[in-house]
């Protein structure tokens, strides 16, 4: 029987792939130059990124995001998403449709493509697909409040607005651009799921996701980090703090004369510090108070939970919350721990003349690495986090973040052979080029 | 015999409906050929843009979800 040969195959495969893995591993530890200072220092820096991330990240933005996602995934049906985007409808209204959906789809880029191809050949046509190709694995919950919490939150919110604003002008682009071959398009008739009647009106998923989304917002209420710091020599000093390790701090300097941030990053030593104080803000204000914040949000989740969804749907919620964690969870730590330990070997200087700075060059090569590079998902926060540290500019950070996730060789290769080399190479062009003007224009603002 | 199409990338949600399917078709104590299709020209060409999907006997009964084993059970003994 078919079925049974395909599955001896799979088994197989399977096998074969835990064979790589251990091998892999014994490869590794059997080599592993353990004389050598350099390495044994990249290993105590990935450990301690990784620990960076269990202690800062974890439990206030991963975990509570996964659950959003699970519960998106559960609760807001793609198919009634996608009814925006079947042939008939209304051009602009699927333009936004598409540009948002990314937030409001799941987070798997493998499911991505296939809603692509759904929408090309068989929806709204190439404009609405390809706005969807990039806002859909750009943008979601998680990576928008990780890369808030862990790269600054200028960046997050650059990063969420240009990725929406870019898939609709990106969309409208291929469309413009290939007008002639999109007409001649013979459509198949598109077989759209009907959306199911749900169980609760809108305005109670409205608000189950609101309280979720604030929950998120306070748990992860943006620190300033901006400090004045008394010194034991008597000196006092505003910074912004970017680095705190054990027994230093590597601080920022403010210049007192206009207020702006110094360029260069020094590091003092805990022990010649006397106080830090929070420089007063608004946001610190929330700041202080984020958890009782954060638990009311919390308790009203819970109860509208209790008294609006049934036991199945718990469950299933649930089920896709830990099928998210499944997929998530080992490639972000493993990420985060080869990020550290190849960050730590990689010489500052070498990272800093490619993309340090906010040069032309420096955000076109960062655009272009982003493009090409396959960013497992939410990987490219530790990855752009490590090289910014080691000198990378704003401006490059957020062309990297912006050509990253939705492109990359792997996902070229599938997109060539829905639309071919011609539109596929006019779309990477306008990532590229796109994300290298963003870059360079958020790189002279944004210091 | 029943033919059971089984349309996804890959991705465990895809699994865990082959697994289900598999599982459905041992209860009910039936046999049928049961096809993964995994290239997305393939899947639209079928109709299909949500993954997973389930075609039984040339006709979709399912895209977008992970059905449980008794509701493809359901689907199985429907048809």
């Amino acid at each position: 029987m078919k079925i049974k040969a395909v599955e001896r195959k799979k088994e197989i495969n399977k096998e074969w792939k835990i064979f790589g893995w251990l091998a892999g591993i014994f490869l590794v530890a059997y080599f592993l130059p353990l004389g050598n200072p350099k390495v044994t220092s990249a290993i105590y820096e990935a450990f301690r990124l990784l620990q960076w991330y269990a202690r800062e990240h974890t439990l206030a933005c991963v975990v509570p995001a996964m659950f959003i996602a699970g519960g998106i995934a559960t609760f807001l049906s793609q198919a009634s998403v996608m009814r925006y985007l079947g042939p008939k409808s209304n051009r602009f209204l699927a333009y936004t449709v598409a540009s948002v959906s990314g937030c409001i789809l799941a987070v798997c880029s493998c499911s991505v493509l296939p809603m692509f191809a759904g929408i090309y050949t068989m929806g709204a046509g190439l404009g609405p697909a390809s706005a969807f190709l990039y806002s859909g694995p750009a943008i979601n919950v998680m990576a928008i409040f990780l890369s808030a919490r862990v790269l600054g939150f200028e960046i997050g919110l650059a990063r969420a607005v240009l990725s929406i604003g870019f898939a609709f002008v990106i969309g409208l682009l291929m469309a413009a651009a290939f007008r002639r071959s999109e007409a001649k398009r013979n459509e198949i008739a598109m077989a759209m799921p009907e959306p199911p009647q749900s169980a609760r009106s809108l305005w109670k998923t409205a608000l189950f996701f609101a309280g979720m989304i604030f929950f998120l917002v306070f748990s992860d209420w943006y620190n300033t980090n901006d400090v004045t710091i008394a010194l034991k020599d008597g000196r006092v000093i505003t910074a912004n703090i970017r680095y705190t390790t054990k027994d230093a701090l590597d601080i920022q300097e403010y210049n007192n004369a206009q207020g702006k941030l110094v360029s260069d990053v020094h590091r003092i030593n805990k022990a010649d510090i006397v106080e830090i104080k929070p420089i007063p803000s608004f946001t610190m204000t929330v700041h202080h108070y984020k958890w009782p914040l954060a638990g009311v949000m919390g308790l009203a989740v819970l109860l509208m939970t209790w008294q609006w969804f049934s036991r199945d749907e718990i469950k299933e919620w649930m089920r896709s919350t830990w099928d998210f964690a499944k997929m998530i969870v080992p490639l972000l730590f493993g990420g985060v721990f080869i990020t550290g330990f190849i960050g730590a070997l990689i010489p500052e200087k070498y990272v800093a003349s490619l993309v340090g700075g906010n040069s032309i060059f420096a955000n076109f090569f960062a655009s272009i690495i982003g493009a090409i590079w396959y960013f497992a998902t939410l990987t490219e926060i530790p990855i752009t986090e490590t090289l910014m540290r080691l000198g990378m500019g704003k401006g490059p950070a957020l062309a990297l973040l912006l050509a990253g996730p939705a492109l990359s060789v792997p996902s070229m290769l599938v997109i060539y052979k829905i639309i071919g080399f011609k539109k596929t190479a006019v779309f990477v062009a306008l990532v590229v080029a796109f994300s290298t003007a963003a870059g360079l224009i958020f790189g002279a603002f944004i210091k | 015999m029943k033919k059971i199409e089984i349309l996804g990338t890959g991705c465990p949600k895809c699994n865990t409906l082959t697994e289900n399917v598999k599982k459905a078709l041992q209860e009910t104590n039936q046999t049928a050929e049961v096809v993964k299709i995994t290239d997305i020209k393939d899947m639209i060409a079928k109709g299909v843009m949500f993954t997973p999907g389930l075609i039984i006997d040339g006709k979709i009964v399912s895209q977008g979800k992970t059905l449980n084993v008794e509701r493809i059970k359901e689907l199985i003994q429907g048809n």
